[in-house]
């Protein structure tokens, strides 16, 4: 959440490094203003999808029909030991009693504690947070580092209409690839390259090859869709009339296409694509249950299925903090590339 | 997009399935439907039938993808699974849209204050993925098929609310429903009558996608463990059953593994084909914007050279011959210019002017080399400073194109490139061609800014596009090609997109730069008083061609063609009751693909005769060397009364002759 704020607020002082920074060119003191209200507005944004959240992580538990501290421990658990445990969990306090110790907890890095091993929360998350983290970046490199060429050479073979063969393999192949859900597609890596051919672990991180498969199974059907998504947009961005200015200017046809067409097509390209990667970090649950992965995907099931609550609860709020994250640093980026985009929202 | 709206319904659904992709797609889902219909009907029995002499057998030919820890047959129970699991994913789609309907169509019902309080919700929920949602709801609901139908329906809520709260805020802005409102028709009613009706389509193609998902997103909770739980099952059940055996027996993740895999391909497949088919946007994705056709055009014939204007020694800056252009069409190549020659002096001023469809946009488009495949230009010469632009090195001619050709475009709105620096922009060129240093080339943009009267240059080099106003835009433009040491301005209607009160600043402009740097100008324009004002020379196109090619000193008492004569008839001058529509020249303009035999102006001509329908009249000296009519009856008196030809077909293609 730290994290989250920090990219936000350092906002303001990024044009001044930006890609396009002439030499001397101070900035406008229109465009500092729209930066400051940009940042001040994208912040209230984000504090109050994580306030949402949070309230919402709390609210789950108490939206559970029955009692979860026994739905948890079991019909036969005996009345006392729940009801001791519903009294240290702070179950029969007033509910805006909990709200708040619910929160002055998670200010201090105190996400509760697991009903079944008894361990700290927090712990949980923390130790199986890095094998999830590494495995979503991972994955959103994969992705973006195939898409945005794929993209970009799709849109230039099918512009005005050209290459209509190319364009038919390419979209149908992409429809088709992004239909295949993760997971779907984990459990077929996972029997063409583990079972059949024996050529890569398919459980656990038990090394870097071990990545290849769970990144894979993320990667392609989010690079299948924003591949297509830049392809359309490229096309259409080609069309522009500063792409003609580009072209009158007599710039070589790559510095067209990259200077000067890639940047519109993205901006375009990456409000879509913000939702595609935050869905990526969700899609983790499925593929690190695929895979054995040991990270908060594996956790979260199982602690679904144990009715450990605590856990489930922090979890979710983790993955909601990762999403948030991941949007917010679509939307600067976004703000980079076009400065307009600042702007619309006004 | 209208003429799709216009068409029968039964008729656009017919031809979603005529193509080769939607064909497919209806059929797999009609099979998938099928399925779920029939499957467990026939085969309960063997899906369920116990065989413990036979657990996790591989296939065989009695049981085709092997068998299950109970020795159950994977196949029946995979085909069996689909009522189930397509039962479970519709009714989950159908919670989603009826709650996405109640959320998207809150805010026209509730008034302002709480409709916006629910969307800026469902804006919230929106950016969580619909699988973090599910997760959450199904804690709640509790594990299980009916928590997981809960829990997936109202995951999907949210799009499906942004989706409706779109379609239909684009609807309410329809006259016809502003109408009833203005009726004092009520709002649920006005919604149920007026609204609904007009974004079921999207919404139902959506829905399909939408029913798509849920079916995966099913088989991902039930893999899981938190869906369907035994003895029921799914497919993703059995997906999860078979994964724990995968190395005895593949087959038993594989096959329900597969099924699901085509029943999603099915739903989404069959709803995207429809969203294509009916021009109906989808959640996520794009709609296809495109432009022309492919390439099939064969060269035009090139004719013979026709006389250019003699000018003095010195070679010209801009000397084109016969130059056509064409692009592919329905019905064979199509050619807005046919043919067309001048040559433009050093310094020289030369108007281009003609109604839209003339010709006179691409003929500057093509002499600057711009344009792109599948266009054509063909050409018996074009030079520009004495080299030729139809021959020679790519490099070599970028260098020559770059620094002695400079392009001001009519829309200086959308001529920039919206996400760079106004500096960058100019200072590429010099970068480029100039081989100047970023810091070289960026002076040099904020000189060419000040010597194009941009105020605070070096300030406004920092900015972005947006921040000008469209008269400083078309200025820097104009600075833009000033970077270089431009021999030749071609300026395509540049002041056309601007405001009144600026468009004599970018003359003036222009004209200054003339003077200063002796650079020739070609300045394209439908305006005749803008081009009388500011050259020396004017060419008259029409269909395609030069009809007439005379000083602009002459325009007014000297025009010999018809054509010309009417544009400059239609200029409002002192008596003109401006409270009258402007003056226009009667007729409609040819299309490029419908140039007719002979004079291509006939239709509207007062004194086309029988030759003039039959023979093309050739450019030609006319009086004295310089001016050149195409004309059989160059400088005849027009009779005022005589028999006009018929009366104005279609006034929106019609040229408006603006007051100066
Ligand atoms: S040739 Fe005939 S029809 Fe054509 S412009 Fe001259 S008079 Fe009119």
């Amino acid at each position: 959440m730290t994290t989250a704020n920090s990219a936000v607020a350092s906002t303001p002082a990024t044009p001044t490094s930006g890609p396009q920074a002439g030499p001397g060119g101070r900035l406008s003191s229109a465009l500092t203003h729209h930066w400051v209200r940009f940042a001040v507005r994208r912040l209230a944004r984000l504090l109050v999808s994580v306030w949402v959240l949070v309230t919402a992580s709390f609210l789950m538990i108490h939206l559970i029909p029955g009692d979860p501290v026994r739905g948890a421990m079991g019909p036969t658990a005996p009345a006392e030991l729940v009801a001791a445990r519903r009294e240290a969990l702070g179950l029969d306090d007033p509910l805006w009693v909990q709200y708040w110790d619910y929160l002055r907890g998670l200010a201090t890095g105190d996400l509760g504690t697991s009903l079944i091993s008894q361990l700290p929360v927090a712990d949980v998350v923390a130790q199986r947070l890095p094998a999830t983290v590494s495995l979503a970046a991972l994955a959103f490199l994969a992705a973006v580092t195939v898409a945005v060429p794929l993209g970009v050479t799709m849109g230039v073979l099918t512009r005005r209409g050209r290459g209509r063969r190319t364009e038919l393999a390419f979209t149908t192949s992409s429809v088709v690839l992004a239909t295949v859900p993760d997971f779907l597609l984990g459990v077929g890596l996972v029997y063409v390259f583990g079972v059949q051919l024996g050529w890569l672990p398919v459980a656990g991180n038990v090394g870097p090859e071990a990545y290849l498969l769970p990144v894979l199974s993320l990667a392609v059907g989010p690079a299948a869709i924003l591949a297509r998504i830049i392809r359309v947009e490229m096309v259409t961005v080609l069309e522009a009339d500063y792409v003609r200015t580009a072209r009158a200017k007599r710039l070589p046809a790559p510095r067209v296409y990259l200077g000067h067409a890639l940047p519109n097509a993205l901006t375009a390209a990456l409000t879509l694509g913000g939702l595609i990667l935050g869905a990526m970090v969700a899609s983790t649950v499925l593929v690190e249950n695929v895979f054995a992965w040991p990270g908060l995907g594996s956790t979260i099931v199982s602690s679904i299925l144990n009715k450990d609550y605590p856990v489930v609860q922090a979890i979710v709020l983790v993955y909601g903090v990762g999403v948030l994250l991941v949007n917010t640093t679509v939307d600067v980026v976004l703000a980079l590339l076009d400065p307009r985009s600042m702007i619309r929202e006004d | 997009m209208a003429a799709q709206r216009t068409r029968q319904p039964t008729r656009r659904w017919r031809q979603v399935v005529r193509t080769p992709l939607g064909a497919g797609a209806s059929l797999l889902m009609a099979l998938v439907l099928l399925l779920a219909l029939v499957a467990p009907m026939l085969w309960t029995d063997q899906a369920d039938a116990v065989d413990t002499g036979n657990i996790l057998a591989g296939p065989s030919a009695e049981h085709w993808a092997g068998t299950d820890n109970l020795g159950r047959d994977i196949l029946f129970r995979s085909l069996v699974a689909a009522r189930l699991s397509v039962g479970l994913a519709l009714t989950a789609t159908a919670i989603a849209i009826v709650l996405g309907l109640l959320l998207g169509t809150a805010p026209m019902l509730l008034g302002r204050r709480l409709g916006r309080l629910v969307t800026a919700s469902v804006d919230i929920a929106v950016a969580f993925p619909g699988l973090l949602l599910a997760l959450f709801f199904a804690v709640i609901f509790g594990v299980g098929a009916r928590g997981a139908v809960l829990a997936i329906g109202i995951a999907g809520a949210p799009s499906f609310a942004r989706l409706v709260h779109t379609l239909v805020a684009g609807v309410a802005a329809r006259d016809y429903v502003a109408a009833a409102r203005a009726a004092g028709v009520g709002r649920v009613r006005v919604l149920l009558r007026h609204v609904l009706p007009n974004i079921s389509e999207p919404l139902i193609v959506n829905a399909t996608i939408g029913a798509g998902g849920a079916l995966l997103s099913f088989a991902g909770l039930s893999f899981l463990g938190l869906g369907v739980q035994a003895p029921q099952y799914d497919w993703g059940r059995l997906l999860f059953d078979g994964i724990g055996a995968l190395y005895v027996n593949p087959a038993a993740a594989l096959a329900p593994g597969l099924t699901v895999l085509l029943a999603g391909l099915a739903f989404n497949l069959f709803g995207e084909s429809v969203a294509k088919g009916l021009g109906v946007a989808t959640l996520g994705h794009l709609p296809e914007r495109r432009s022309a056709g492919p390439a099939t055009s064969g060269p035009p014939t090139i004719r013979a050279e026709e006389p250019v204007v003699a000018g003095d020694d010195e070679a010209p800056v801009l000397d084109v011959r016969d130059l056509w252009v064409s692009f592919p069409g329905a019905d064979g190549p199509v050619q807005p210019v046919r043919g067309v020659s001048f040559a433009v002096r050093r310094g020289e001023a030369v108007g281009v002017v003609g109604e839209s469809g003339s010709g006179k946009s691409l003929t500057a488009l093509a002499v600057s080399r711009l344009i792109e495949e599948p266009g054509r230009v063909e050409a018996a010469r074009l030079q520009l400073l004495g080299a030729d632009l139809r021959t020679g090195s790519e490099r070599a001619q970028r260098q020559l194109l770059g620094t002695s050709l400079a392009m001001v475009f009519q829309d200086p709105m959308t001529s920039f490139n919206p996400t760079r620096r106004m500096g960058g922009q100019l200072a590429e060129v010099a970068r480029q061609h100039q081989g100047m240093t970023r810091r070289d080339a960026f002076g040099r943009a904020v000189d060419r800014l000040a010597a194009v009267r941009i105020p605070e240059a070096r300030r406004r080099a920092g900015q972005y596009p947006h921040e000008f106003s469209g008269g400083m835009r078309q200025r820097a433009m104009i600075g833009m090609g000033l970077m270089g040491s431009p021999a030749l301005i071609i300026a395509d209607e540049p002041t056309t997109a601007l405001d009144v009160t600026v468009q004599q600043q970018v003359l003036d402009l222009l004209q200054a730069i003339r003077e200063a740097d002796d650079v020739a100008l070609v300045l394209i324009s439908h305006d005749v008083t803008v081009v009388g004002e500011v050259c020396d020379r004017v060419l008259v196109m029409y269909a395609g061609r030069i009809v007439e090619d005379l000083a602009a000193a002459d325009l007014a008492t000297g025009a010999a063609h018809p054509y010309t004569r009417a544009l400059v008839a239609a200029v409002p001058d002192m008596e003109t009751d401006l409270e009258q529509p402007l003056a226009v020249v009667p007729g409609r303009p040819v299309a490029p693909g419908e140039v007719p035999a002979g004079c291509a102006y006939a239709a509207r001509c007062p004194l086309a005769d029988d030759r003039c329908r039959a023979e093309d009249p050739q450019l030609a000296s006319f009086e004295t060397p310089d001016h050149r009519v195409a004309c059989w009856h160059a400088g005849e008196p027009i009779p005022v009364d005589g028999p006009r030809e018929p009366a104005p077909v279609d006034p929106v293609e019609l040229v408006e002759v603006d007051a100066p």
